[in-house]
């Protein structure tokens, strides 16, 4: 998905912020990084799509017009994350096609690097809490945001569809169908203990 | 539950999520008055909010992220001697503001017309005179970056060069050569058709991990072979060298050592056939 400049109704949503990158776009890295680790499910590439929405952003600066900018970042985050995974599932098909044709018989698979959460991660969680973030991974990606955004960044319903690109109704119903995915998977959960 | 309180549901969640107007609100909690069913369904609601922001990892960026983009915003920072003021006396507001943008304006005397007239020409001269290579880096990087959209990287999907570079005969008047680098890490991955510098040219597709390496190769006819020249544009990094009457640029958001790495092998394996 391209990144397109907010249109003139966006831009005008909110009273204008004035300041430097550094004043307005820095601070939101963690909240880059949260949502980027969620999207694309693993450290590395979380860290690529950061840096190269920060690439981007600064291009846009000049285009900025004073929204919420942690909203402004998040949605370029956003953006070039979608853009990631939609190159990933292209190599993904091809590594699967190609298998039996690599002279060494090698899966290209193998050279992409293990999604799994860094032993620190792992280390720091008990294991109620892997629970709920193995259900919330496990999730499909559009309903995994709704949650992400609206949950953990605090974002109202319609700053999360704007930042989507779908209407409020459908934000709703995602996140209705998330949470009840999530709610009966801790349910199931609790009554195999 | 009957079918009011599957309408409900949603209102019911977009009570607990505060998003409803306090009418609406108060609409809503008078059917949890007399529907026990919709009356759990808030208290569940609420209880599995609460434990979501409590128990859901929140990540933060590591340190070497952050230490990446201060890196980034210092190398784009005005020097001190030139810092916020003076930018800030010619622009509206005190954003990132373009490197020519803060360049002094020089104060133009009388002769300022024929001095400029002067440059002008001479820029003209230059522009004439001199090959095209001064763009060349900015459009290999953003025919680079186009190719990242979805559906544009390839046209010919292989690993084996044996299956590339047929595809290209018929389709180029020249031979580009195809090498596979996977037992050194960088698998070659696939091929496309591409226009650079108003000629047909081919892109072979590579892969170091997840990062993709675009290389351009095309005849450069007549030109002497030269060692790589290096660069960067818009987070993307760069190599151009010449050998054996082609030109090649390499480009790829691959940090520049192992773009480096990438192009001493083929430039050893280039020249054995």
């Amino acid at each position: 998905m391209k990144w397109r400049p907010p249109s003139e109704r966006e831009r005008g949503v909110s009273v204008p912020v004035a300041g430097t990158f550094e004043q307005l776009i820095t601070p939101h890295l963690d909240a880059a990084y949260n949502l980027a680790r969620w999207l694309m499910q693993d450290a590395t590439t979380a860290e690529d799509v950061v840096h190269d929405a920060v690439l981007r952003a600064l291009t846009y600066f000049g285009s900025y017009k004073g929204s919420d900018p942690r909203a402004w970042f998040l949605r370029i985050v956003r953006n070039v994350a979608y853009g990631v995974l939609a190159a990933r599932r292209r190599f993904g098909t091809i590594s699967l096609d190609d298998a039996g044709q690599t002279p060494d018989g090698e899966p290209i698979a193998m050279e992409i690097a293990d999604p799994a959460d860094d032993p620190e991660v792992t280390l720091c969680r008990s294991e109620g809490f892997v629970r709920l973030d193995h259900a919330l991974a496990a999730l499909p990606a559009e309903l995994r945001e709704c949650l992400v955004l609206h949950e953990l960044e605090e974002f109202s319903y319609k700053e999360v569809a704007h930042m989507t690109g779908v209407p409020i109704g459908t934000v709703m119903s995602r996140l209705w169908r998330a949470r009840q995915v999530l709610m009966r998977s801790q349910d199931e959960e609790g009554t195999v203990r | 539950m009957n079918m009011d309180c599957v309408e409900m549901r949603l209102l019911v969640q977009a009570n607990v999520d505060g998003e409803l107007p306090a009418a609406s609100a108060a609409r809503v909690e008078a059917h949890l008055e007399g529907c026990p069913e919709c009356a759990a369904l808030q208290a569940q609601l609420i209880s599995f909010s609460a434990r979501m922001r409590q128990e859901v990892t929140c990540y933060s960026a590591p340190e070497h992220l952050r230490a990446a983009v201060r890196a980034r915003l210092a190398a784009m920072a005005p020097t001190p001697e030139e810092g916020p003021e003076t930018a800030n006396d010619n622009m509206p507001n005190d954003r990132y503001v373009s490197w020519w943008r803060r360049l002094p304006r020089p104060r133009l005397g009388p002769a300022a017309p024929f001095g400029a007239g002067f440059a002008l020409a001479a820029c003209l001269a230059l522009v004439f005179v001199l090959p095209h290579t001064g763009s060349l880096p900015d459009a290999v990087v953003s025919d680079h970056i186009r190719a990242l959209e979805p559906g544009h990287l390839m046209d010919v999907v292989s690993t084996d060069q044996h299956a590339v570079k047929p595809w290209f005969d018929g389709r180029l008047d020249f031979a580009p050569p195809v090498k596979d680098f996977k037992a050194q890490g960088f698998p070659l991955v696939g091929g496309r058709l591409d226009y650079l510098d108003d000629k047909k040219v081919a892109a072979l597709i590579y892969q170091r991990r997840q990062h993709l390496i675009d290389l351009y190769v095309w005849p450069d006819g007549g030109h002497l072979d030269h060692g790589p020249t290096e660069g960067s544009r818009s987070g993307y990094n760069f190599r151009h060298w010449s050998q054996d009457g082609m030109a090649f640029w390499a480009v790829s958001d691959l940090a520049p050592d192992q773009l480096a790495e990438f192009v001493a092998l083929l430039r050893d394996g280039a020249s054995s056939p």
